[in-house]
Formats: structure tokens, sequence, C-alpha cells
């Protein structure tokens, strides 16, 4: 077994009386594509969003290379509304902010494309790169970190032109057509230099040939980054091929998990997800 | 790129050579008897309220933090540098409810300034600390209140031999006195220290930290997952912006010679808010220029709304005190409704002299 | 009981001033909820039916001039809607918000053309402004009258909301704007009742509240303004009960404010002034940034979650 990079460990997100993810647990491995699956609504964002700090999981734990980096327990008007189904005893209380998460080295893109749309594609990339610079305000204002501005520039416009998009690096970001923004979004995500990389359904709106070239890219920066993905995505197609392992929720539950061939004649999969998907 | 760069210092640098040049030139050919020495003023109020324009740019423009405290920390800074450069020797008449006041000695101007800018930039951090958690419009609120109850502190009576309570505090040292020599540096003085300040708003704003802060205008949310802690940024961007805005404040004193509490109401935030609105909203050039053409209109061009005759036209029953105001509030709504970017869009000063590539079509959203 | 007697008149008027607040913050609330806009305007309407009245009362018989200053109000506050918030419908929110310190601008800049920058004095209206004896304090009518005026137009309001086509579909555009639309709720009929009711109840607001300050001045709309959104904060934005309750309570904490270092010294708790009084007004916003920083949703709101 290779090195565990993300574990989820029962984790339970519940808003109000709406449980949204219930009792999670997955593991990601270096080097694996994982599959996260569902009908709509199932909890796969709001799944992505425990993980990457936006919220705060109302029970659970998530483990990134093997830390604790998230970690909570009902607390306050939620020790009895909790209707989670695991009630382990996580005692302490772990909750970075989004931006901590991203240091430690996880990177997301979002479900409907979040880019800094009236900056330029450039300016997009270099923005990621801000966070890794050694450099105070001060510093930065009087351009006495030149050499760190310098590296970052390099940076960017090196990863731009490995994913093709250096032509465009003056371009406004949201003037772009779709998929080149999505294919920016994953760039700029690159861009934090991370471990992880969290795509929430990158091949949303794309046609088939779109999709193709989605795959390879995946595939691609994979193997030259050395990177873990975890994605939710719709087109099976796409799961199918690329996966090396699926979970799927439902409900917020978790029904089936396991390798392609396995989920495609699962029959929960099937009635839950694929036979809906048929019908609709 | 290096080639870009450079042209846009060079264009920077000769601007403001012929500003600083215009400056000491004009100072020493106009007469004070001329009614063109009103350009004097304008060039004095001006850079004045550039300053402070352009350090409430850098947070509604370009961190988009709607904040309305502006004039709470100029009245801060003009607090801060009045109180500390009294000269000893006139405390006994300033304060003299006060028994001459509690502050017995008097520093020197340039270290009263910058003073000025940290008192503002401490008292920033302070409020910034519960208010910058708050959305966008209830953050506009808040710093409207922080800035009243600014206000009410240094009007409270108790503070008087501090803060001369609601009284005047004048004969600190003023523009109209300074000079090197023989020359007058009365406008040479506000326009230099504002360029400077200003510069280093503009060298900020194209740093990576400026990058940071335009990144948390376009989509907080994806500015945190691009590794940008919101909260600290926020926070430099605000104590920045108070800072100069402290040091606006101070230069405002030492423009009009005696400063009050009374003087800095949210009305002059408003007006702010409104001459950044004029230059655009997310231009330094245009905040700079729309500053000029505000105290060139309200100070110089359209005195005659007020005072009887204006272009030639004699009509002393409508162009009476406060008509210059009403005509100036319906240019400013028409610029917002009609021109909502503004003389300069989000676009500098090096921008005119350069073709832009094809990406003018904004995606504004 | 001589204490009690000593600072009910500081208790009544605050009562008093929370019940004008309350009309002017329910404008507030509603425009907000509906348009997430602070109408930074709405404080300067109050003041400009001020002037109104006064301008009006010496042409035309008070009794006609009553009605004629809220039709007139209710149009003011109509025609800004239409003239400098429906365009920038599609605008950022800071756009709008800024129009609307523009607007807010532009009233007190032509308040003060108009009267010069002089206080106008307040005409007395009949009945209301005379003088009577509560509790062996002597006060005018209005300051009994407002609380129950208040409570009744806000009983009306709250009937309206929840009985009536129109208050439902208000209901609708303040949960979900762009869903209302496709439902066929005409959004800018609702928009501009929304106008017409805020603009009704401030104009009733101003009668009271000048009743009891005699003076209107160019600026005086804008401190009740921001006092009466911070009411209408506190109470959860969008909350017409919580906007009253809000406006009340800090109608009353102010005036205590006011008479607080008379209280202390009565208390001897102190021995001399401490000038306390000058922070009546700042008291708001301390208030103000106290729930925000503890229950931003104010005490009645409801929490609101973005979506990513």
């Amino acid at each position: 077994m290779s090195e565990n990079v993300l574990h989820m460990d029962h984790v339970t997100m519940q808003f109000g009386g709406v449980v949204a993810v219930n009792d999670l647990t997955l593991d990601v491995n270096r080097g694996e594509i994982v599959a996260l699956i569902g009908p709509n609504g199932a909890g796969k964002t709001t799944a992505f969003n425990c993980i990457t700090g936006v919220y705060e999981p109302t029970n659970g734990r998530v483990d990134f290379l093997g830390r604790p980096m998230v970690e909570n327990h009902p607390q306050g008007k939620m020790k009895k509304l909790y209707a989670g189904e695991h009630r382990g005893v996580y005692s302490r209380v772990l909750h970075p902010t989004p931006d901590r998460i991203t240091k430690q080295g996880i990177a997301r893109t979002f479900q409907n494309i979040r880019l800094f749309s009236a900056l330029t594609v450039f300016d997009n990339v270099l923005i990621a790169k801000h966070m890794r610079a050694k450099q105070n305000f001060l510093s930065a204002t009087l351009r006495l970190n030149y050499r760190e501005e310098r590296r970052m520039r390099q940076e960017a416009t090196a990863l731009l032109e490995e994913q093709n998009l250096l032509h465009l690096k003056d371009e406004i970001a949201g003037s772009l057509p779709y998929g080149l923004q999505r294919r920016l979004e994953i760039a700029r995500a690159l861009a934090t230099e991370p471990q992880l990389l969290l795509l929430d359904e990158p091949a949303a709106g794309m046609n088939p040939q779109e999709t193709d070239e989605l795959t390879e890219f995946i595939h691609d920066i994979r193997s030259k980054y050395g990177l873990t993905v975890l994605m939710i995505e719709h087109h099976m197609d796409l799961v199918m091929e690329i996966s090396d392992r699926i979970y799927v929720l439902d409900f917020g539950r978790l029904i089936a998990s396991g390798t392609p061939a396995e989920i495609q004649n699962n029959p929960r999969v099937i009635d839950a997800y694929l036979g809906v998907d048929e019908d609709g | 790129m290096e080639a870009k760069r450079n042209h846009t210092v060079l264009i920077t640098a000769f601007c403001l050579l012929i500003l600083f040049a215009l400056a000491v030139v004009l100072q020493t050919l106009i007469p004070a008897s001329s009614s063109w020495s009103m350009l004097l003023t304008v060039l004095q109020k001006g850079a004045v309220y550039a300053l402070v324009a352009v350090s409430m740019n850098l947070l509604n423009g370009f961190t988009g933090l709607f904040s309305l405290g502006q004039a709470g920390f100029m009245l801060l800074g003009a607090y801060i540098y009045a109180v500390l450069t009294i000269p000893v020797a006139d405390r006994a008449g300033v304060y003299q409810y006060y028994d001459g006041g509690l502050i017995q000695f008097s520093l020197p101007w340039p270290l009263a300034l910058v003073l000025a800018g940290l008192g503002a930039a401490v008292i920033a951090y302070l409020i910034g600390l519960p208010v910058l958690r708050l959305r966008s419009d209830y953050l506009a609120i808040a710093t409207l209140g922080f800035a009243e109850i600014l206000r009410a502190i240094c009007q409270w009576d108790k503070l008087g031999p501090i803060t001369n309570g609601s009284n005047i505090l004048r004969d600190y040292p003023r523009f109209s006195a300074m000079s090197a020599g023989s020359i007058s540096l009365s406008t040479l003085a506000p326009v230099v220290i504002a360029s400077i300040c200003i510069l280093f708003i503009v060298l900020l704003i194209n740093s990576s930290y400026g990058r940071a802060f335009k990144a948390i205008r376009e989509d907080e949310v994806a500015a945190e997952a691009m590794g940008i802690n919101l909260f600290r940024h926020k926070q430099l961007a605000f104590c920045i912006s108070s800072f100069f805005a402290g040091i606006g404040g101070a230069m405002y004193a030492m423009f009009s010679g005696s400063v009050q509490a009374a003087l800095f109401r949210s009305s002059m935030t408003y007006e702010l808010l409104l001459i950044v609105v004029i230059g655009g909203i997310g231009s330094v050039t245009g905040s700079v220029l729309a500053s000029f053409l505000y105290i060139a209109c309200s100070e110089w061009w359209l005195r005659g709304l007020d005072s009887g005759s204006f272009l030639g036209i004699e009509a002393p029953g409508i162009f009476r005190s406060g008509f210059r105001l009403v005509v100036f509030s319906v240019i400013i709504m028409i610029f917002v409704l009609f021109f909502r970017r503004g003389i300069m869009g989000n676009r500098e000063l090096p921008d005119l002299f350069r073709r832009r590539p094809k990406s003018g079509k904004e995606a504004s959203k | 009981m001589e204490f009690f007697n000593a600072n009910l008149p500081y208790l009544l008027s605050g009562i008093s001033v929370g019940g004008q607040y309350a009309l002017i913050a329910i404008g507030y609330t509603m425009v907000y909820g509906i348009l997430r806009l602070i109408n930074f305007a709405h404080g300067d309407v109050f003041m400009v039916a001020g002037l109104m009245m006064v301008y009006l009362s010496t042409a035309v018989p008070i009794y006609a001039a009553i009605p004629l200053v809220i039709v007139l109000t209710v149009l003011l506050g109509f025609v800004i809607e239409k003239v400098a918030y429906q365009p920038l419908r599609t605008a950022p929110r800071m756009s709008v918000m800024i129009s609307a310190i523009g607007v807010s601008y532009l009233l007190q800049n032509l308040a003060l053309y108009i009267t010069g920058g002089l206080n106008q004095n307040y005409p007395a209206l009949p009945w209301i402004s005379d003088t009577i004896t509560v509790f062996g304090a002597a006060t005018k009518r209005v300051t009994v009258i407002t609380p129950f005026l208040t409570i009744a137009l806000v009983v009306v309001l709250v009937l309206l909301i929840n009985h009536t086509k129109i208050g439902m579909a208000m209901r609708a555009v303040s949960r979900d704007f762009e869903t209302s639309q496709l439902m066929g709720i005409k959004i800018n009929r609702v928009i501009s009742v929304t106008f017409v009711i805020g603009s009704f109840l401030a104009a009733v607001g101003s009668m009271l509240y000048f009743s009891n300050y005699p003076g209107v001045t160019p600026t005086v709309g804008a401190m009740p303004g921001l006092k009466a959104f911070v009411a209408a904060v506190f109470g959860g934005i969008g909350s017409v009960p919580g906007a009253v309750i809000g406006a009340f309570l800090i109608g009353i904490c102010e005036n205590i404010i006011k008479a607080l270092d008379t209280i202390l010294m009565q208390l001897g708790v102190i021995q001399s002034g401490l000038g306390l009084a000058t922070f009546s007004d700042a008291f708001t916003f301390v208030l103000l940034i106290v729930v925000l920083v503890a229950k931003p949703t104010g005490l009645f709101g409801e929490k609101a979650t973005d979506k990513v």
C-alpha cells in the first residue's frame, strides 16, 4: 500500500437539520486519481468544502499526509440537533482557514468557475504564487523583493507555457472561452504547488472532444507534477476511463467504493445513480 | 515587458516633474492679489484630496472593501499632527479653556506628520479586528459609525486638555509658512508630500500584495483558495489606507490653518467617495484627476454660481449661496447613473499613451 | 420614587424618539430586505418631509398640509427609486449604494440651497403638539402618542405583509429575487410599493419627530437616518418587528445616556459631570458594532449561508 495522502474519517456535515454529508470515510493514496460520484445533491461538493476549510464539518476528522488537518465534534446547538450516524469521539477542534489548507498543499477548482475574471490570465496565475513568496508588504512595495518577484514571474510563465496558455497571458481571464477558463483554473490551482488536487466537475459543459482532451490533460498533470487527484465528475466515460478508484455518494451517504469495473457492476450504484441517469 | 515598465516609469516621472516645476513657478509668478492665485489653492487642496482619495481607492477600488471611515482617520491624523506641533509658547492661547493643555512639548512637523499616519494606522488596526469580518454593506455602516465615534471622542470635554474639546486647534506649522530662503514652498510642499505618498500606494498596488488585494476584490472564496489569508490582507489594506488618510488629514490641517472635529463629518467621506467614483473606481490617476477637478470646480470655476454671476449670466435670484453644490450633486448623479466607470475607468495614465491590446473589452460583472 | 419621577421625562422621550426611529427604520429594513441596498437617502427623505411641512404650512391650512406632505413624500420616494436605483438593477451592489449616497448628497444640498442653511421652525401641529401632564411631568402630547401610533402602524404593516397578495410578493422577492421574477412577480412594482410604504412611514415619522425637535436643517436627517438603520440591523435586517424593537431600544438608551451624568450623580457614583452626553450619538454605533460582531444577523435575522 502506498502512502496515504488524504483520509476522511467519519466526516459529517449538517446544516440545521439537514445532513448533507453523513459519516463519510474515504482514502486517497499518493499518485492515485480518485473520483467522487453521485447524483445531484448527494453532498459531493460539500465534502470538498469540508476538506478545503470552506465549511467546518459537524463531526469527524480529515487527515492530510498522515497528520490531522481538520477535526470537529458536535458543539453548542449541534449537540442536540446532531443527526449524523457516527458518534465517534473526536476531542480536538481543528479548523484552519482555507488559505492555510492551500498552503499545506491542497489546491482546488470550483464547480462554477471562479477565476479573477477582470484580471489577466498571467495575473491569475501570479496571484497563486503570492503565498509562498518570501516578502512583506514593505519589501514588496519598495521592490526589495525583486528576486522573489522575478522567480514568481518565471514560474508563472513556465506554468502557462506548459499548459499552452502563454499566448493568452495578457488576455482578460473572463473573456476566455469556457474550455480555456476551466484549463486556466486548473493551471492556477497548480501554481499553488499542491500535492493533492481537488477538481470539482472539471468536464462540466464540455463537448466530447474537449472531454477527451481533459482526460489526457489530467493524466499529464499527474505524471508531470507527481500529483494526487480527487475529483467530482458526472461524465461517466471520463470517470471510468481515468479513475483508479471510485467512491459513490447518495443522499450524503457512501453507498459503494471500488475500481471502475466493480462500480459499474454494483447494483446499488445502478439503482441510485446510473438508473436515474438513464431515465433522466 | 521591460520596455513597457520603463515606459510607465518615464511617463510618471515626467508628469511629476512638470507638476513640481509648475508648483514652484506658479508660486513665484502669480501675485497673491490676482484671481489666478486660486490656482495655487487648487493645487494645494487638490494635492491633499488626491492623497486621501487615492487611499480610499486602495480600499474601495482595489481591495473591494466598501469602507466609509475616511473622514474619521483624517480627523485622527489632523488632531495628532496639530496637538503635537503647536509651539509650547502658543499653547496657553490655543488651550485657553484648559489651562494651556496637558502636552507641553512640540515635535518637528515632519515627525508629527509621520506620527499622524501611524496613529491612524494603529487605530485602524484595532477597529479592523472586529469590523473587517463583516460583509460589505455592514462594513460600510460600521466604519461610518467608527468615524462618528472618533469624532465624539475628540469633542469630549474630559479630553479637552489634549484635544481642546470642541474648540479649534491652530498656530501649528502650516504650508503657507513654509519657505526655502526667499522661495515660498507653500504649494510645492503639499504637492511633493502627496506625490511621494501616492507613489508608494501605486508601487504597492503593482506589487505582489496589490495583486492579492485585487484577487480579494474579484472573488474572496477563490482568493482564499489561492492561499491568500483574507483577514490579514484586508487588515493590511485597511491600515495602509488609514495611514495615508491620517497623513492626508494632517496635510488638510496644514493647508487650512486650523482644525476642529466638527469639520470631519460623514459628508466629507461621501465627498471623497464621489471623487473616487468620478475618477473611476480602480484608477489612481482617475482619483488624482478627479480631486483636482473637484477642488477646482468647488473653489474656483463654479464660485460664480454662489455669488450671482456665472459665465456672464447675471441671475442673483438663482445663483445664490448653495447653488454650486446643487449643480455639483447633479453632475455627480449624472456620473453615477450614466458614466459609472468614471473618467478613467480602471485605466492609468500610461495606458493613455499606449495602444491597448484587444483586452479592452472588459469582463465586468 | 423621587428618582423615578426625576428621570421619567428621559424615559418618556426615549420611548417617543424610539417610535419615531422605528417609523424610519421600517423603510430601511424593507428596502434592504428586498434590494439588499442600504438606502442612504432615506434619512434625507425624512428631512425633506420636514422641510415640505415648513413651507406648505405657510401656504395652505395645516389640515391640508398634512396629507399633502404625506403624498409628496411618497412621490419623492417613488421617484428616487425610479430615477436613481431602477437603472442600476443589474449593476454591482456597490454602484447602487454609491447612487444612494449621491441622492443623499443631492437632497442635502438642495435643502441647503433652498433654506440657505438656516434653521427652519417647524409649525406646531394641532392636537399632537399640545402640552399635557403625565405622572406630574409636563410633555407634549406627541411624546405619548408616538409609541401607540407606531405600534398601530406596524401591526397594519405586518398584516399587510402576511395577508395580502402584494405582501406575499414582497416576502417572495426578499427571499429570492431571481426566482420570484421567474414566477411572474412584477419586481419593479413590488419595489415601488416598498418605497411608497417606506416613504409614507418616514413622512409620518418626520411629523412626530419635528413636533418634538422644532428645527429642520439640511443635515438633520443624517443622524436619525443612521440610527434608524442601526436599529434595523440590530433587530435583524429584513425583519419589521425586529427593526421596531431595535428602534425603541436605541431611543431609550440614547436618552438615558443623555441623562447619565445626572443619574450617576443622583446615585452618588460620581461627584461631577463627565460630559457623557457627547456620546449619545456615538453609543448607537457602539451598539451596532457589538451586535455585528456578536450576532451579525441581528436579533431576529436569519442566517445566510453563501453557496460555494
